[in-house]
Formats: C-alpha cells, structure tokens, sequence
C-alpha cells in the first residue's frame, strides 16, 4: 500500500487532481489548457463577477455591409411585416460623416447594455431590468407596452411590436403589445456561445464585432478596451454602457 | 333536456303523484313512491356522469413527467411561473420545469404543436375554460431537429 492511499488519496484520484489543477494554470498570458470559470452550467445564476460587453472597431465595419442585421433578425425570428416605420428594430447601420475633413464611419447600434440603465430607472412595472452579469432585457411577462423605457433611451434601442407575432423561435419568444431591444442574444450566451451579430461580422471577414467580459482582464475584450482609446456613444450622460467604440 | 321529458324522471313523476292532489294519496304511497324514485335516480345520475365529456388527453410519448399527474394537473402553473423568472431574470436554463421542456415532450407528432383541438396544451384548456396566453410569445413548437440544440 502507497503512502498516498494511507493519507486518503489514491494514486489515480491524485493526479486527477494534480491534472485539473494544471489545465486551469495558464500557460503563458492569455493562453490556457482549459478555460476556467468561463462556462457556467445550467443551474447556475448569471454572476455579477461578470459584465458582459462588445467592442465595435468602425475602421473594420465596411460600409453598406449588414450581415449583422440580417443575422440578428434571423436569430430572433424578426420579420418584415410590411411596416418599415413601425417594425421592431434591435440593431441598425448608422452612417456617420464628419462634415469638415468628410471621413465617414459606418456603425452597427443597438441595445447598448447600460451599468446605469434609463430605461429601468423608468419602467413602472420593473419588466426593464439589468441582469447581474450586465445585459439589460425587458421580461415580457410584466410588460405592460407603456413604452415609458422607449423614451427614456437616448440611443433609440426598443421597439415595440404592433403586430401579431407568429412561429417565433423557441427560445426568442416574442409577441405583440410587448417593447423589446437587443439581448445580446442572451440565449447564446448562456451557453457560452456569441450573438448572432458577432458571429455574422467574423463570418463576413470584418471581424469588426468583439464579445466578452469585461470584467476578466485575460479576456480579448478587456485587453483591447485597455491598449486602445475606446469610446462610448453619449459618454457624457455616464450611463456607463457596455457596448464600446474603438476609432470613432 | 327538460326533466319532465326525461324518461326515467318522468316515470318517478308519475309514480310519486307529484302531479295529482297529494291529500288523494295516503302516505303510503307516497312514500313507497320516494322510494321508488330514489332507486330510480340513482343510476340514473351514474349514467349522467357518463354522458359528461371528459377531454381528450394525447400523450405521444409515455413515461415519468417531472412529477406524478396530481401534482402535474393541479401545479403545472406555479412551476412554470417559478421557472420562467428564474429563467428570464437570474439565467437559470434548467429544461425540468421550463416551458420548453413541456413543448419538447408534449407536442403532437402529428401537428408538431401543442395547440390544436387535439393538441396537449389546448385540448384540456378549452375544457376547463383557461386561457391559454403562453403561445401568444411562446412557440409552440419544439425547435426542429435540424437546427443545434439548445
């Protein structure tokens, strides 16, 4: 009989053990075996140790493009009813032009996923809500449509739905009577999967889109927001959003 | 249908003299007639119980629910309210109690759906009266098997 089997731990149990410990032990910065605390298993609560954000870069957004647009709407079953001024809208192509010098950006904008979000500060009902791990959703069983959160959003990121809504997917249930925004398509992530519109710009070769946690300094997200000069749109109103900016 | 037109009531009608002027019978009578009518009555509400529709309940897929068919009857809203706040507000995607995992399981292989006159979820509400206000956001229909699952 070993030593290790008299104190308790077999020999197989101790280099399970020692093994777990090393795949979660970096390798070099940024570089892991396996990636720890970054999955989080069903029963699991959203965790405040995280916030999750994006991080556009308007040098790689190409002009005209709008595969993240249509991937958005793909992913959440938004469909064209007929009704272009009044259709749900989560995400949109902003193109903006500097009057002197004429250099023009092309940004997708939606939800922006605020630390201090207006639009729960107003939501008489409490369906406007943050999540602890930071994304602002609206849950549709309390909304009452008062569309109170559409006007208190300086960045235009609701909408309501006027029509009847049929063959929604599963997992994105939507339907009339209800505002809705942007999810960060909190359905993916929490399966550790990206939303749609980061995906679609990867795909498409842009890699302008960038999804993380802000909160982890080894995440790619994080070290970016930290090397470069990042901004927010309206930084002024310090609603501290979770969607950045880079070269804008 | 009237109960004076009902064959057997009508029988107990007449037989009890309800009709007639009661101070002609003796008391006897009247009440070898209640007893009459009682025995008479008696299946006759059994046969009654028959005749009440009772709804069509489809299971595609036998087995265990989550919990005994007690419990699933009487409480399946409190579980799917407890759930979907856990779900929406806090992230919890455990499929035991969610809606979803009802859908997986209970949607007509037929139809796909668990609407429907014959559909699982319908069928019973239309029964009891319930308004059914899940499917006016939720889908209906499990996610189709081509797609990843989620």
């Amino acid at each position: 009989m070993s030593t290790n089997e008299e104190s308790g731990i077999s020999r197989r149990g101790f280099l399970a053990i020692s093994s777990a410990t090393l795949g979660g032990v970096m390798l070099a910065p940024g570089v892991r075996l396996i990636e720890v605390a970054s999955a989080r298993v069903p029963e699991q609560a959203a965790s405040k140790q995280v916030r999750w954000g994006l991080l556009i870069d308007t040098d790689k957004c190409a002009t005209g493009c709008d595969d993240c647009v249509k991937a958005c709407a793909t992913e959440n079953g938004i469909k064209d009813t007929g009704h272009p001024r009044t259709d749900a809208q989560w995400i949109r192509k902003v193109e903006l032009k500097d009057g002197r010098s004429g250099r023009t950006h092309s940004v997708p904008v939606m939800c922006q996923h605020c630390e201090r979000p207006p639009c729960v500060a107003v939501c008489p009902t409490g369906a406007s809500f943050k999540r602890a791990d930071g994304i602002v959703l609206v849950d549709r069983h309390t909304c009452i449509g008062c569309r109170y959160c559409m006007m208190a959003c300086p960045y235009k990121a609701r909408s309501i739905v006027f029509q009847d809504v049929t063959d929604q997917k599963p997992e994105v249930p939507r339907g009339k009577g209800c505002v809705e925004g942007c999810t960060l398509c909190v359905h993916r992530v929490d399966q550790d999967r990206q939303p749609a519109c980061v995906e679609a710009c990867a795909k498409a070769g842009h890699n302008a889109m960038t999804f993380g946690n802000l909160n982890d300094p080894q995440s790619e997200i994080a070290q970016r927001v930290a090397k470069f000069s990042t901004s927010r749109i309206r930084a002024d109103l310090k609603l501290d959003p979770g969607v950045h900016y880079q070269g804008l | 249908m009237h109960w004076l037109t009902h064959p057997i009531l009508a029988a107990a009608f007449a037989l009890t003299g309800a009709h007639e002027h009661s101070s002609l019978l003796s008391n006897r009578t009247r009440l070898r007639g209640l007893a009459l009518l009682i025995a008479l009555l008696v299946p006759a509400l059994a046969l009654a119980a028959d005749r009440v529709p009772k709804p069509d309940i489809i299971i595609d897929k036998p087995g265990q629910c989550v919990e005994d068919t007690a419990t699933m009857r009487r409480g399946h809203p409190d579980m799917l309210k407890h759930q979907r706040d856990l779900t929406v507000r806090e992230g919890v995607r455990t499929r035991q109690y969610s809606l979803k995992g009802c859908i997986e399981c209970h949607a007509s292989t037929k139809t796909g759906s668990v609407l429907g006159d014959k559909g699982f979820c319908q069928s019973c509400h239309d029964y009891a009266s319930v308004k059914l206000d899940c499917f006016e956001c939720h889908s209906s229909k499990p996610k189709p098997a081509s797609e990843p699952k989620s």
